[in-house]
């Protein structure tokens, strides 16, 4: 079984933590859910940093801070850095922005930044696209899991290049993967696990749906689903019907 | 001396850089630090020496996707 840096996860579920109509309603979520891993970031300290810290540790799940809306790989390194001391953990979300309206990963400094800080001692998820070249160059810097994206961030799109996931999927047999970034619906949730992903990051589907806290739990439910399918060894698609109901002893009428 | 704080203009008297946090209301806030665009541990803000026209980073826990 993959894990994530020797770390294995009782539901393959990660959940942000911003766009929730209230803390309470987050907090909720992840206790719905069961959600094993929170993304957090760090910002400008403006007086409620201290608030949220205190109640993200309250959730009692692993953190993973992520290096959002940085565009370049030095800025990313620094935030990483920063959030390693803060966090207390050498996780990092590794995002190096590469488009404003896209927000697709900048490929030349996610490998730059997946390369300095793989050396020094952090466990880099980076956010990355199904490139299976850009996914080498990221194996090859140091990174034992992958979060390729489903479709554009906050999209809620799903899996918009489905045999370009498969084949990454089937690339690298060793390397966990976390589907990051545009899942809409459980169902996609349930896809990429039937798939063989080994789990699945949302945030807007959840935060933004009418009622977060079910949603959430909609998509706990999906996970299990998807990842039981997934170890129960699915059955090959056919192009021609197959009666399941067997011929012989059928009437003569 | 002027220096800018997460992106404001502040003037502080403070020479170092754990002082300057205290001066500036984070002497007990949970806080990371980065000086002209380079992170500061905690354990080096003391002899970490300001000067005038730095910028410095001051940033906390935040909702993140």
């Amino acid at each position: 079984m993959r894990d994530f840096y020797g770390t294995t996860l009782p539901l393959p579920l990660m959940l942000g933590t911003a766009r929730y109509p209230s803390p309470a309603v987050m907090e909720a979520a992840f206790r719905q859910s069961a959600a094993p891993v929170a993304t957090v970031s760090l910002r400008r300290e403006q007086g409620a940093g201290q608030a949220f810290w205190d109640m993200v540790r309250g959730l009692g799940v692993h953190l993973l801070p992520n290096t959002a809306g940085c565009h370049s790989a030095r800025e990313a390194i620094t935030t990483a850095q920063m959030a390693r001391e803060y966090f207390d953990t050498n996780w990092i979300k590794l995002e190096v922005i590469g488009h404003a309206d896209t927000l697709q990963p900048d490929p030349f400094g996610l490998v730059e930044a997946a390369e300095a800080l793989c050396a020094d001692g952090f466990e880099v998820f980076p956010y990355t696209t199904e490139d299976q070249v850009l996914a080498a160059r990221l194996v090859d810097a140091g990174c034992r899991v992958l979060m390729p994206w489903g479709a554009p961030i906050g999209s809620g799109l799903g899996l918009n290049n489905l045999h370009g996931l498969r084949s990454l999927r089937a690339a690298f047999p060793d390397v966990a993967m976390v589907i990051d970034a545009g899942l809409g619906l459980p169902s996609h949730a349930a896809q990429a696990l039937e798939m063989g992903f080994d789990a699945v990051l949302l945030n807007t589907a959840g935060a933004e749906a009418e009622d977060p806290v079910a949603m959430a739990e909609a998509f706990a439910l999906a996970c299990r689903a998807g990842a039981l399918a997934a170890a129960s060894g699915p059955m090959g698609q056919r192009d021609m019907a197959v009666p399941s109901t067997p011929v012989i002893g059928k009437a003569w009428l | 001396m002027k220096i800018e704080v997460n992106g404001e203009t502040r003037e502080i008297t403070a020479a170092q850089l754990d002082a300057a946090l205290a001066e500036l209301g984070w002497g007990e806030a949970k806080v990371a630090t980065a000086l002209n665009g380079s992170f500061v541990p905690a354990g080096a803000r003391s002899a970490t020496t300001l000067s005038d026209g730095d910028r410095l980073e001051v940033l906390s826990a935040m909702q993140g996707g």
